[in-house]
Parts: structure tokens; sequence; C-alpha cells
């Protein structure tokens, strides 16, 4: 198909473009206007507030730090409290890990990447607009708790016992707790959201060899989030339980361990920084061969590294845990690890630097690019020091020292606000028309550059000469004073920079736009003229840099000779293509605006928080209309192919429908099984691992279990409960008909589910097994729960699919809502055997 | 370090100390006072020399990209580039520096090795420090907040908390390692020569984390000896009734020890000789009985939410009593 085109060298769509074409565009993508704007879902909207909220606790969570800054800034200071001087560290940390850092770059993601790849949207839209309220919402409480003393104060990683109710009474800790379970829930539906984004909403011809780094370094960004956040989610879940119910995952009286949530939390934690870092190279391999205007050197190189830091990043926790007392062997495996991450940015820092010296006509030089620079050092150093923390021998003087406290924020600084600040002025023009200063921003680099050195440079001494991290004050007799005034001088320089590009920020938006389009001549397609319906059409793509290879592309889009330059179904949709040559498969109907989405977020939001101060039945009222939300919202999907096929151009005639691993949907919902699977793992090896801990609270051979055939039988129920589902598909009725037998499998197919869960809860109880006794039996209801939580969601599925039925948006065709029902069901199942077979098995197989 | 006491025989040997150490209340990884910590202090020196040579040569590299000469800048625009410098170079430079960490590892496990340690238990409590040490004929003497080591002797370290994880560290001696519930870890170190060093808690352990820290003492073996029969002792009988009477009265001993009288609590640090001590309150206050008067009075406002009650309620005499009694117990 492709080929033709190249031959004829003709276009997908010819001129002139039928009258009303491009206004009614804009009347399909209008943004809603004054307060209804908050129903909004557009990626430009919905991107551009998910980016100003992640800017807003940037700058919150820096007054805390210079709050911080100026209590240390001398010995015996009693600016702040102990008590405040330990919340605010959290909050600090707390803020800019989960509130800034992941956020920010997802909103990116949700922002840059449909423009880079010329779809019209995200192909979830409500979900995106659904994780930035849930976020905001859950932010903005979390954060307020620092204002009236409730914040938690165990540090941004929280460990336990510190954080059990023995040694953190109040509500502080479940503020933590709750609020951030809640924000990873919103940055994994925005991970789902940005894999299927980019794996199949490409434009034509954009072959995975051609997507943007950026594009490479985002999808594996979400990779990572599905993997790592699970673990970090179960970590909560755990500590949660053990705080209001007392179950001893942590507690080693109980045959717990302290260091499980270690585990977990560094599993999730190390990753994380990567999880950072990537985008924000991502952003530099967009920034610096626009600057050069060539081609970046080691494309290929470039996404090998990529991946290849994903892939290292969970193999090396364990370096935050090296003063832990862990056996040498893992001490000497972890720190090999650790530097072996060290390679794949070595080959980013060298692939930019070789970037830069082919620049034709010279590297220019302005605000991003001297972004970029400043990045590439500040990054280079904390790259450095973060090999010598991998040094176990050196890392035990290091490690929970200021010298961390400095090398972190080099990394992450350097790593990711350096590249943060070179975007803000890089794709501004993009976002507003309207470049940002050039003047302030010059000032903005130079105070940010030189606060950020001046404060953190010495601060590696700081810790080596003895000051530990997380200490609200110091003696005089320490020597630590003077390291600490000049870093709190450092930090108010580091300050006013901020301060004067939030000037630059306001000047921006104040005035109208400007009509800038591509002010640095880039090549690739998000620097096309757009308008709210992104882009007039959608491109045909032959090259990486689009724009610099396919002269009077520009022209020939907003003229709408590409494909899609209308709105066939008379509402708004955009291009699915294939994952690896992206070829067009179908027209994605998306839905438009809309309250439910939102209401769902403030419902979620709500019930979370007052689960938090325990006030349950308002809770469980709230979950209910959360849910209830969810529903009407859900319910608009799932449109069916009545308005299908269309015509694109080119002689393409492609579906509004599809089903079966075609379908976006079916992707969604495979990655989201795939969280639930990393959930489960994260389970699988907190079970193994307090058994190594505490083998003695494991029962041996069976005493302590409940008979053979008591776990028979419920994995009876689960597989049949598997076989009603499968059969329900088989049933569905050819469309306009109904079949009363497809209802009644699936109640049947759910209901052998809940049973089989209930049955498993109740054996354990009749056989003597409690919770709270021992980790083991705490690890025991933790399976059910996880399969119970599994097995509510399908129920929920099974009934909202048969009302789909009772209302004739079920059938034969129209059947997508079922098959995702049905892969939650398969999965739920395969859990539940596995969660059968470790149970009943491992304890009578160790004997 | 001005250490405050009108007692001969410690301040002799403080003052004879700290002109031996030079820098007493030493808390700096680069002193390196022993052989664990000297091997680290040579890699800190050279990692801290490779770190700066290579971001001087990123930093030249950037420059000739962006500045240098035509030809220059054109070798530098290869694929090449990238895998020498991304790839072969950190390989390298990363697998030596590594096997060099094996080897100070390996290094360290040779005083694991060691034969006939000092023993000496500490338990991490909020906000103090347990200190048992163990000795030959299987007893033990407890005291709190205050390390004291022969020099030149192989020193073995059991660390256990008895509530959160806390981390053991004295950076002039050795790296830290955690305590953590449910585990014993050990350090083992050795000092080079007699010296006074400050170590501190450097695992996050809530409230008054900050706060809590300690000396250690490294003396001759012969003084170590003589050091440790006189803390094995019983508390002397006091000079000071009144303020005995007072301490007893008032309930103290239900969670400090004296041994020697009637006060056996075991929850707070053990005060048997509490006046030969460098330090109160964990490392925050000198020894003098001005501080002991200070720290009954308003330790709540020195060491906020430390877990002693709080003991407003003395007149100023009383406190003069209780602390010319503390003080005397050395």
């Amino acid at each position: 198909m492709i080929k033709t085109i190249e031959e004829k060298a003709a276009l997908p769509n010819t001129l002139p473009r039928p009258q009303g074409e491009e206004e009614e565009l804009l009347r399909i993508w209008e943004t809603p206007k004054g307060w209804r704007w908050i129903t909004a879902v557009n990626n430009t909207v919905v991107g551009l507030l998910y980016l100003g909220a992640a800017f807003a606790f940037f700058v919150l969570a820096g007054l805390l730090a210079l709050v911080m800054r100026t209590q240390l800034a001398v010995p015996e200071n009693d600016l702040v409290s102990q008590d405040l001087y330990n919340q605010i560290f959290t909050v600090h940390g707390t803020t800019m890990m989960f509130l800034f850092a992941v956020p920010a770059m997802e909103a990116l993601g949700v922002l840059l990447l449909p423009q880079m790849l010329a779809a019209r949207d995200l192909p979830f839209p409500r979900l995106s607009a659904f994780a930035v309220w849930a976020y905001i919402i859950g932010g903005s409480v979390f954060f307020s708790t620092v204002f009236y003393g409730l914040a938690p104060k165990g540090g941004w990683f929280m460990y336990p016992p510190l954080t059990l109710t023995a040694y953190s009474p109040g509500d502080n800790a479940d503020f933590w707790l709750l609020g951030i379970g809640f924000i990873e829930i919103s940055a994994i539906a925005g991970a789902i959201e940005i894999i299927v984004g980019i794996l199949r909403t490409r434009p034509p011809g954009m072959s995975l060899d051609k997507l943007p780094i950026f594009g490479w370094s985002m999808l594996v960004f979400a990779g990572m989030i599905v993997v790592a956040f699970p673990a970090v989610i179960l970590a909560t879940m755990f500590l949660e339980i053990e705080r209001s119910f007392g179950w001893p995952f942590f507690t080693a009286s109980g045959g717990g361990d302290p260091l499980l949530w270690q585990h977990l939390f560094w599993f999730f934690g190390h990753p994380e920084v990567y999880i950072i870092f990537l985008p924000a190279a991502g952003l530099v391999s967009m920034i610096v061969p626009t600057m050069a205007h060539a081609p970046l050197i080691g494309y290929k190189l470039i996404v090998v590294a990529l991946i290849a830091t994903g892939f290292f990043s969970f193999g090396l926790w364990v370096h935050h845990m090296f003063a832990t007392g862990i056996p040498a062997l893992s001490l000497a495996f972890f720190s090999a690890a650790s530097m072996a991450v060290a390679v794949p940015s070595g080959i980013q820092v060298f692939s930019w630097i070789a970037t830069i010296a082919s620049a034709k006509g010279g590297f220019q030089l302005n605000t991003p690019s001297l972004f970029v620079l400043g990045m590439l050092f500040i990054f280079t150093v904390g790259g450095l020091t973060g090999i010598m923390v991998a040094m176990v021998p050196f890392d035990w003087q290091a490690h929970d020292t200021h010298f961390i406290v400095a090398h972190l924020h080099y990394v992450l600084v350097g790593g990711m606000v350096f590249p943060l600040f070179a975007t803000f002025y890089y794709w501004a023009p993009m976002v507003s028309t309207r470049m940002l200063s050039e003047r302030l921003g010059k000032w903005l680099f130079w105070l940010m550059f030189i606060g950020f050195n001046v404060t953190f440079l010495h601060m590696h001494i700081t810790g080596l000469i003895g000051m530990p991290h997380r200490v609200w004050t110091y003696s005089e007799a320490s020597g630590w004073g003077p390291y600490n005034f000049i870093s709190t001088v450092g930090a108010y320089i580091l300050g006013a920079g901020v301060l004067i590009f939030i000037i630059d920020l306001i000047r921006n938006f104040r005035v109208g736009k400007c009509g800038v389009t591509n002010p640095w001549q880039a090549g690739t397609l998000e620097w096309l003229p757009t308008d709210v319906y992104s882009t007039r059409s959608i491109p045909h793509v032959t090259s990486r840099e689009p724009l610099w290879e396919q002269p009077g592309l520009a022209e020939q889009v907003s003229a709408g000779e590409h494909y899609l330059p209308n709105a066939p179904t008379g509402a708004r949709e955009t291009i699915v293509t294939s994952a690896i040559e992206a070829t067009p498969q179908y027209v994605i109907q998306m839905p438009g605006n809309g309250w439910a989405h939102v209401l769902a977020a403030v419902f979620t939001a709500a019930c979370f928080l007052l689960l938090t101060i325990k006030v349950v039945a308002p809770a469980l009222a709230c979950a209910v209309l959360a849910i209830a939300c969810c529903l009407a919202w859900v319910w608009e999907l799932d449109k069916g192919s009545g308005k299908g096929p269309v015509a694109i151009g080119a002689g393409l005639k492609l579906p509004v429908y599809v089903t079966g691993p075609m379908g976006h949907g079916w992707w969604a919902m495979v990655i989201l099984m795939l969280v639930a699977g990393a959930l489960y793992f994260a389970y699988l090896f907190s079970y193994l691992y307090l058994w190594t801990v505490s083998p003695e609270v494991w029962p041996s051979a069976a005493q302590k279990l409940p008979a053979l055939q008591w776990p028979a039988m419920s994995a009876l129920l689960f597989v049949s409960s598997a076989a009603f589902f499968a059969v329900a598909k088989r049933t569905l009725p050819e469309p306009g008909k109904k079949h009363l037998l497809t209802p009644l499998l699936l109640l049947l197919g759910a209901l052998s589910s809940v049973l089989a869960v209930c049955l498993e809860i109740w054996c354990y109880w009749q056989t003597g097994l409690r919770p709270t006794a021992s980790s083991y039996e705490a690890m025991v209801y933790m399976d059910s729960i996880l399969a119970g939580q599994l097995v509510f969601a399908m129920l929920i599925m099974a009934l909202f699919v048969i009302a789909r039925h009772f209302t004739g948006k079920l059938d034969r065709v129209r059947s997508a809502t079922l098959e995702n029902t049905n892969l939650l069901a398969y999965y739920t199942v395969a859990q539940a055997l596995i969660g059968l077979l470790i149970i009943h098995g491992f304890p009578r197989m160790i004997l | 370090m001005k250490i405050v006491s009108h007692r001969f025989s410690i301040l002799f040997l403080v003052m004879a100390l700290l002109a031996m150490a030079g820098c007493a209340g030493e808390q700096s990884a680069f002193a390196g006072l022993g052989p664990v910590s000297s091997r680290i202090t040579l890699l800190i020196w050279i990692m801290f020399t490779g770190a700066a040579l290579i971001t001087a040569f990123i930093c030249v590299l950037m420059a000739i990209s962006i500045a240098g000469p035509a030809n220059w800048r054109h070798k530098l625009a290869r694929e090449k580039v990238i895998v020498l410098g991304g790839i072969v170079f950190p390989v390298v430079t990363l697998t030596t520096l590594l096997f060099y960490g094996f080897l100070i590892l390996k290094a360290g496990g040779k005083l694991i090795r060691a034969e006939d340690p000092v023993h000496i238990a500490v338990v991490g409590e909020q906000w103090w420090w347990r200190v048992i040490y163990r000795h030959d004929d299987g007893h033990t003497t407890e005291s709190a907040n205050e390390l004291h080591i022969p020099v030149g002797r192989p020193i073995e370290i059991e660390l256990s908390t008895a509530d959160v994880i806390h981390s053991f560290w004295i950076p002039a001696y050795a790296g830290k390692v955690d305590m953590i519930p449910g585990r014993i870890n050990t350090l083992h170190f050795m000092a080079d020569k007699s010296g006074i060093v400050h170590g501190q808690c450097a695992e996050y352990c809530g409230g008054a984390h900050a706060l809590m820290s300690f000396y250690a003492v490294a003396m001759a073996p012969f003084d170590y000896e003589a050091w440790l029969a006189k803390e094995r002792a019983d508390a002397k009988p006091a000079l000071e009734n009144k303020g005995e009477q007072l301490f007893l009265s008032s309930g103290c001993g239900g969670c400090h020890t004296v041994r020697g009288t009637r006060a056996n609590g075991k929850i707070g640090p053990d005060l048997t000789h509490v006046g030969s001590r460098l330090s109160l309150g964990a490392g925050i206050l000198p020894n003098a009985p001005e501080h002991f008067a200070q720290w009954i009075s308003r330790h709540q406002k020195i060491k906020p939410d430390n877990l002693m009650p709080p003991f407003d309620f003395f007149s100023e005499n009383e406190l003069q009593a209780l602390a010319a009694y503390l003080d005397g117990l050395e």
C-alpha cells in the first residue's frame, strides 16, 4: 500500500478539500469554555494541566527545601522544630519523587507524544484526564498535611518499624501510604495510556525504527512503571494492613522482617530513578539534533541503551542496602550490576557529544541548549558519584550521609530538572506559539547552574566529614557550619533562578498567540502547524526527521492532503496503526469531554482520604460512587461498528471498530494484566523471602493447612469460572438479538470465582489460621486478598457486561467489552490457581 | 571540643588523649584512623581524582564539540566515539575499579577471621546507645553512649536494636552497619592509635535522630584493661547523700541502673559511671555538673521527644544535689 503511494509520489488525499471540513474538526475538538473546561479530555489541555500541577508541586517542594536549608544554615539553629523538620524532609522527598518527577514526565508524555506522532489524541483520553484529576486532588491533600502538622515523618522511604503504629501513632504515616498508593495508581493509568499510544497511534509509515527517541524513552519509561510500581503498591498494602490490623509482615517477633519493605521499596525505588531519568534523556536526544541541525548520531545505540537501562535498573536495588549486613556474595553481584548501568548512560552522553560535534553551521547556543550542556556536566558528576557509591566499601562510609544528598540531587536535577527546563524553553512555542524570553532564560540558566553547584558540589565533602542525612540540627563542634552555610546560599541562588522562570512563564501566557511555528527548525512532527484537532491531516512518514527529509510536508499536512483530513464518523477519532510497521488498521472512535471521569477521580480520592482518617462508612459510599462513575464513563465506550468503514485517503477504507488482539482496548487490558502479574510476582517474592527469613513460622508438612480436598474444590470452582466465561462468549447473539444464556453464564462465571475465594478464606479460618498470629498466616490471607480484589473487579465487569447485553449493546460483533472481561477472568483464574498451588503446595513440599 | 570535667583522673586521661589525637571528636571518613577506614580513605582519594579527571575530560570534549577546529569536530562526530567513550572506556575502568573494590572487601575479611577480638555489643535505642562489654569470663558490663576500645586489637561489635532501625557509624574507624530488628549484625575494625572520635546514628530513626551520637575512646591496651576493670565495678558509695536519696526517691531507679544501689531500671541508660563519661544525653552535652542539672530540668528542650519523663519539679537546690551526685558517679 505504502509502496504504491511512493511510486506514484501522490499524496493520500487530493485538493481542494470539501467545504466545512475544517470547521467540523474545530467543532468536534473544541475545548469547552468556562468552568466546563474541567470536563476537557484532549491531550493538549490535560497535558498542560498535568504539567502545570507537577510544576506547582516542584515549586512547593522547593520552598520546603529552602526552609530546610535555612534551618541548616548555621549550627544549633532553632528556626524549625525537630518535629516539623522531620515532616518537611519527608514531604519534600515524597513530593519531589511522587508528585513532581514522575507526573512531570507523564505529563510531557501526554502533552508531547500525540504531537510527535501526529495523532489527534492519546487512545484513552478520559483515562489520562482521570489520572490527572486523581493526582491533583490526592497530591494537594497530601501536600497540605504539612501545614497542619499531619504530614508523615518517616522519610520518603518510610522504613518500618519506624512507620508502624508502635513508633508512628496518629494518621501521619497513613497519609503517606494511602496518598502515595493512590498516586501510583494514576501513574500506572498514565503508563498504560502511553504504551498503547506509542505502539498503536503512530502515523502511517512511522515504523518503530523511525520513532523519535522521546517515544522510545517513554516506551521504556512506561514499561518500567508497569513492572516497578506494583512492588511499592504491594509494600504499601502490607504496611497499611499491618498498621490497621496488625498482620506482622514487618515485625520480627511475628516472623516478619523490616528488610522486606526495603527490598520491595527499592525494587521500585531504584528503577524509579531511571523512570525519571530516561524520558528526560529522551528529551535531550530530541533537542540536541535540532540545535545541531543534524540527525542524532547513534540512534540505534541509544535505543539499545534505553532498553538496557530499563533491564539493568531492576537488578541493582540492593545497592541501597549495602549497610544492612547482607552476605558478601550479594554485595559483589549488586555492586557489579550497579556499575554496569553506567554503560548505557555513557553511550547517551557520548552520542550527544558526537551529535553536537556534527552540527552543521555550529551548535546553536540558546536557553534550551545551555540547559542541555548544564545537564551534561551535572549528570556526569552525578553518574561518577553513582559509581562511587556502587563501590561497597565506599558506600559504607557515604551511605545515609549528605554525600548521598549531593549525589542524588546531581543525578535527579542533572538528569531530570535541567532537561525539564530545556524542555520548557524548547517546546513552549509548540504549546503557545510564542517563545519564552531568551534573555530571562539565560539569567535563569546561569542562576540555576551556579546556584545548584554552590549548593551541592561541596556537599559531597559535608557528608564524608560525617554529616548524616535527615538531621535537623548539628553541633558547632562538628565543623559542618561553613559547608552548610555555603549550601544555603547556593539554594537561594537556585531559588532565584526558578523565580525568574515563573516570571517568564507569566509573561508568556499573559500575551496572546504569536503564530510562531517551528522556531528552531526542528525535524519532528510536533512542529507541524496544529490547532485543537492537532494536525489538519495525519502525515505519511518516511523518515526519522520528516520535516527535514520530506520537503513541503507542513504545507501538505495543513492543506489536508494527508490521511484523515476530516471526521468521517462525526466525532473524535484518530488512526490506529500496527505496532511495528505502522500500517493503518482502523479508525478509533474516541470519547469526548465528560463529567464521569472527573467525578470518578473526585470520589476515588475522597474514598482514599476518608479511609486515611478512618471514616469508614462515608469512604465506602465514595467507593460505590467512584465505581458508578467509572461505569458511567465506560458505558459510552465500545461504540460498535455502526459508522464504518470510513475512507481516510489513498484509497484506504478502514473499519471504525475492531475486537480481539487488534483492538487498542485489548492491548490496554493485556498491559493491565501485566501490572497485576507484577504485583503478584512481588507477592510471591515476599512469600518466599519471609520463608527464608523465618522458616520457623511456616508450618511443616500439612499441619495448620486445610485438607487437600478443600483447595481442590476451590480450584475446580476457579476453572469452571473461566469455562463459563469462555462459553459465554460463544453464545453471543447476532446483532439486534438477545440470548438469555449469555448473561446466565456470565453470572455463573463470576459467582463461582466469588464462591472459590470465600471457600478459601473460610477453610483457613476453620483450621485456626489467624492473619495476626504470624507472617506466614498473614501471607496466606494476603493471597486471598489479592485474588479477592481481582474477583471483585471481575464481578463488577460481569454485571456491567450483562447490563450491556440487556440494553442491546453486546452481540457477536460488538463484543470488545466482553472480550476484555474474559481476559480479566482468565488472568484472575490463572493467578488464583498459582496461589492455591503455592499456599497448599509449598509448605507440604518443604516438609 | 571542650571537655569540662573536674575529676582529675578522667580529665588527665582525656587531656592526654586529646593531645595525642590532635583532633578529638573526629567524625570524618577522611581521618582513616584504623586499617579498615584508611583503606576506604585511599579509595575515596583514588575515585575523587578519577572522577575529577573524567569530568574535566567530558568538559573538554564538550568545548571541542561546540567550538573546536572543524577537523577535530569531524573526528568527534562518529559512532566510533560513542563505542569507545560510552562502552569500551567505562567497561575497562569500571571492571578495574570493581576488582579493586573486591580486594578491599577481601582485606576487610581478614579482620573478621582474626583471633581474640574484643567483644562488645551495642544496642540502638530511640535515641541512645546501650553498650555491653563482654568479658572473657562470660560476664558482661553494661554502659551507655560511649565506646571504649583498646588500640591495636581487632574489635568485634554486635549490633542490634531495641526498637526501630538505627545505623552505627564511627567514620574514623569504619563504615556504618545498620541495626535491624530481628537481626544481629557485626562490625569489625581496629584503631591504630589512641584518641577520641565521634560517632553518630546514620539511619533516620524518627524524632531525635539528629541528636543520637556518641564518643569512642581508643586507649592503650593497658589503660583499656584498667578502665574496663573500673567500669565493671559497682558505683562507690556516694559522697553526696542528699543527691542519692533524691535520685532513689524520685523514681529515677525505675529506668536507670546505678550498680551498688537500689536503682536497677533497665529502660534507660546505665548510670553507674555516668560521671566519668565525656558527654550527656548521647553525645549532646559535655559532661559537667551544670549540664546534669540542665538535662534533668529541661531535657525535652535540649533533646525533643526523648523518652525520659519530665522532671521539672525539682528546686534549684535539689537539682544541684542531684547533679553533684551524678557527676560523682565516676
